[in-house]
């Protein structure tokens, strides 16, 4: 290795260690703060380590937001199981079974998917209030499978279109029709696009706000970030505990994230129509 | 049937079963092509329902008088609009919405595009980096909003770490700046969003076959030039998708903005989707709302139809 190559190795590696800790350094903040007494929680210390290990912030978070906590558990794991299973057939329609018009329509899904929801807002309050849905947990999690059937429709077709079209040929000469083909060859290998259109419906049903706090504002049953941005924006709540709650709402996604980080990556680059 | 059964294997059998799809009796096919059909329609018609009936009942309250609590769907024409576009306010988020995508896309595509380079250098450890550079994207923009106000509060934070590099006369106060709050929102939003850039490029570059950058540097190229004259050319693709998605995302903030700053001092971190909200949900003017709203659809119309259009080919394999 000559001395150039090697420090430009050095470099490299250098640059990625200092842009990794930009990447983790709110994180660290927010660890860091939320474990500090109020009395603690000084703007001149702030990057300084808490002196013990002090939960009452945490404690204190989430007793706040305990209850937001889990209508977001009771929202995002039905909404993100019943969207993935839509999805699923949905998109062994859109690959398997493209009758005349049907890539037309998957387009006519894309475009929604696309859109602003500021567009559809207005209508959509009215429409759950005629169907006394407005301001109701099953309320918010219909609205969250409908707009996760176009992204859900298009992960599970490009996953369905690398299956062969001699294996369903066998099928059917098997005598498999419509749901044979699907329970019998396409459901059992399609985990792993289970696995990465799961894990990406439940990142974005949880991180949702916008329509938390539109469909679902009440603080009882608000979601789980409706409730942070409540806490943090009446301006009387200390940053230690503010901090601790944002981790609390953080929490879940991040621990899947860590555990699953692969297929969140299949997710973000399916996610864009690419790769 | 037995013959084309017999022959596996070879390239005939496709040729074979293909005609024998032709010759099986059509009604079997028709039949399921039906189920498929119908299976589809529940999510045809939420769609439609959900979406596109919305987007046009959207544009229809923005032509009447719904600006009170109490709806009210005389037909105005576009009062709305026009009360809209002499609207101050409306001309301040178009200016934000420029600094805010200005500063938003050039970290994201800029940084997205450096980390995917250095990251497709053989690095030991890579996939940490990348979890670390990602990690942001799998948070909230809420809880991303809370840890920044936190961290651009001008008395500590950021502030703090550059008064003890000895640069204490150096003490921005970011968000609350009147005139240039929309820029250091753009610092958190990047923070978020530059890995999923970042991803898009390294699959990118993952995807470009190791020959042809051996042909150029055996051309004598270095790498400035391969990258200037083959790597960033043959990423166009991908930094054409980051422009949209980027772009995309910078028309409808809305969640960091509520847990950051608001609206800021002298609206200078108000965007077209606050615009939207506290018109609609807070001071219940709901067809100004919906023309905000209808507004922002439309400009998205500009960043969406050309991308679907470019993706339209890829689709239809």
């Amino acid at each position: 290795m000559s001395l150039q190559r090697i420090w430009t190795r050095g470099a490299i590696y250098l640059v990625l260690l200092a842009l990794a800790a930009f990447y983790l350094m709110p994180f660290y903040v927010m660890i860091i703060t939320g474990l500090k007494p109020y009395t603690d929680v000084n703007v001149t210390r702030m990057w300084e380590l808490p002196k013990g290990f002090y939960l009452g912030s945490f404690l204190e978070a989430w007793t706040k937001v305990a209850p937001n906590f889990v209508n977001s558990m009771l929202i995002t794991i039905p909404a993100a199981l019943i969207s993935s299973f839509i999805g699923s057939i949905n998109g062994y329609i859109f690959s398997k079974w493209r009758f005349r018009g049907a890539d037309t329509i998957f387009m006519l899904f894309l475009v929604g998917m696309f859109l602003p929801y500021q567009g559809i807002l207005i209508p959509l309050v009215q429409t759950l209030q005629v169907l006394k849905l407005y301001g109701t947990i099953i309320g918010l999690i219909l609205v969250h499978c409908i707009f996760g059937i176009p992204i859900t429709a298009l992960l599970f077709r490009s996953y369905f279109a690398g299956v062969p079209n001699e294996l369903l040929d066998a099928a059917k000469m098997d005598g498999c029709g419509f749901f044979g083909i699907y329970r019998w060859i396409l459901l059992p290998i399609s985990m792993p696009a289970f696995a990465v259109v799961l894990l990406w419906q439940f990142t974005s049903i949880w991180n949702d706000y916008l329509i938390g706090l539109v469909v679902l504002s009440s603080p009882r049953l608000a979601p789980i970030n409706v409730a942070v941005q409540n806490i943090a924006g009446s301006f009387t709540t200390e940053w230690n505990v503010q901090m601790a709650a944002a981790l609390i709402a953080a929490l879940p996604t991040i621990i899947v994230y860590l555990a699953l980080g692969k297929l969140f990556m299949r997710g973000l680059l399916a996610g864009s129509l690419k790769g | 049937m037995a013959t084309s059964n017999s022959v596996s294997v070879t390239g005939e059998r496709t040729l074979s079963s293909a005609g024998l799809a032709v010759r099986k009796p059509r009604n079997w096919l028709r039949g399921d092509m039906l189920i498929a059909i119908l299976v589809l329609t529940p999510s045809i018609i939420a769609v439609a329902l959900f979406i596109y009936s919305f987007i046009g009942w959207t544009f229809y309250i923005s032509t009447v008088k719904w600006n009170s609590v109490i709806i009210d769907y005389t037909f105005v024409g576009l009062k709305n609009w026009q009360r809209l576009f002499q609207d101050d306010r409306f001309y301040t988020d178009l200016r934000n919405l420029v600094y805010y995508a200005t500063g938003f896309m050039t970290q994201c595509i800029v940084f997205g595009f450096i980390i995917a380079s250095l990251l497709d250098q053989k690095i030991k450890g890579e996939a940490f980096f990348r979890t670390a550079v990602i990690f942001p994207f799998a948070v909230s923009g809420i809880v991303t909003g809370v840890a920044w106000r936190w961290l651009l509060q001008p008395t500590t934070g950021i502030n703090l770490l550059f008064a003890k590099i000895g640069l204490t006369n150096f003490h921005p106060v970011w968000i609350s700046d009147p005139n240039y709050g929309m820029w250091a929102v753009t610092i958190p939003a990047a923070w978020q969003f530059t890995g999923y850039v970042m991803a898009l490029y390294l699959a990118g570059l993952r995807s470009i076959p190791q020959e042809v950058r051996e042909a150029a540097a055996i051309d004598g190229a270095g790498t400035y030039t391969i990258y200037r004259y083959v790597i960033i050319p043959l990423l166009m693709p991908v930094t054409f998708t980051a422009i949209v998605l980027t772009g995309m995302n910078s028309i409808r903030v809305f969640d960091l903005v509520s847990a950051m700053n608001g609206s800021g001092p002298a609206l200078a971190t108000d965007t077209l989707a606050f615009f939207m909200f506290q018109t609609t949900f807070g001071a219940y003017r709901y067809s100004l709302g919906a023309a905000i709203g209808a507004f922002m659809m439309i400009l998205s119309a500009f960043l969406v139809v050309p991308y679907l259009r470019s993706m339209r080919q890829e689709v239809e394999q």
